[in-house]
């Protein structure tokens, strides 16, 4: 029986919005609003438009999601 | 939570659950036809696991009101056995566990009803193959994420989705335990294999998109766009050299 998972995919953000909030295009021309996860906020990871992350959906609500991780 | 390693001793009583799952398992597949309820197939396996004195992990897991979960179709996993009736050229996964001397092993497999399209065909073949590519990459030594890209790029590269919101899993005294086993990663990530390890590796693949969503009953997942799924799955061993799979009838190598 399979386990229920969160979802992680890699998007590319398109716009910064207030409060850490980004608008993130997924690979699949979906377009999620995400957030910076606490630990990157800790670490004073810079996002910006343009940069590719991996966003961790939640299998309940895939229009938001969680940005996880920033990719090079 | 850290992923438990198993003795042998344990693999061995996985090994003899297993091997009565896969008993099971293949007289299910034998009478697989159109016209037969998928209550029935409830029924049977509530008897053989009765009559050799092991027990349904499914049943009540969460909830879950069957022995065994049949899924239909669009339907990926956890659909619940009851008034539909097979039909033919209707593909259907049954997903099986078993609890023996306290621990578990985990199996399914997708057939097709009487005769099914050669799309249908190859669905259920590439899930297999996909199978048996992840069980090929679960060696000591290699990364979780050798197994779930071993899976995702087989799977991928002859045209099919692999399912993302759900997952194989580690499995022992309980049935889900650490690590999560994704069907789709990177090679080179995720923990590092050992001995001991004992793993539920299934990959779930779809024609269309892989996104799913979940019917009113609250267990069976469809997949969103309605297309054909098909889902394969065994319990393996990691062992110094090829993995072990614990689930299979006598002589089936990966």
């Amino acid at each position: 029986m399979a386990k229920k998972e969160k979802i992680e995919v890699e998007g590319v953000v398109v716009e910064a919005l207030p409060n850490a909030m980004f608008r993130v295009e997924l690979a699949n021309g979906h377009q999620v609003l995400a957030h910076a996860s606490g630990k990157m906020r800790m670490h004073f990871i810079r996002i910006a438009p343009g940069d590719r992350v991996l966003v961790e959906l939640s299998p309940y609500d895939l229009t938001r999601g969680r940005i996880t991780y920033r990719l090079q | 939570m850290a992923v438990v390693l198993k003795s042998d001793r344990e693999i061995g009583l996985i090994r003899q659950g297993g091997r009565i799952l896969a008993e099971v398992l293949q007289k299910l597949v034998e009478g697989i036809r159109p016209g037969l309820n998928t209550a029935e197939i409830d029924r049977f396996v509530r008897e053989e696991f009765d009559r050799r004195g092991v027990y349904p992990s499914f049943l009540g897991y969460r909830g879950f009101p069957a022995a065994v979960c049949v899924s239909v179709n669009e339907e990926i996993v956890h659909g619940i056995p009851g008034r539909r009736v097979l039909e033919e050229g209707d593909i259907v996964s049954i997903d099986l566990g078993v609890i023996y001397k306290g621990y578990q092993a985990d199996a399914a497999i997708t057939v097709g009803v009487g005769k099914v399209s050669p799309e249908a065909e190859r669905l259920i073949r590439t899930t297999e193959e996909a199978l048996l590519a992840g069980i090929r990459a679960a060696k000591a030594g290699a990364r979780l994420g050798d197994i779930s890209w071993a899976i995702q790029s087989y799977a991928e590269s002859r045209g099919y989705s692999v399912v993302r919101e759900y997952v194989g899993h580690g499995i022992g005294r309980e049935m889900h335990e650490e690590p999560p086993v994704p069907n789709y990663g990177r090679p080179g990530t995720g923990i590092v294999l050992r001995k001991g390890m004992v793993l539920a590796i299934e990959p779930m693949l779809v024609v269309g998109d892989w996104r799913t969503r979940v019917l009113d009953d609250g267990w069976t997942v469809v997949t969103a766009d309605g297309t054909l799924a098909a889902h394969a799955e065994h319990t393996i061993a990691i062992t110094n050299g090829e993995a072990e799979i614990l689930t299979a009838l006598d002589g089936v190598k990966p």
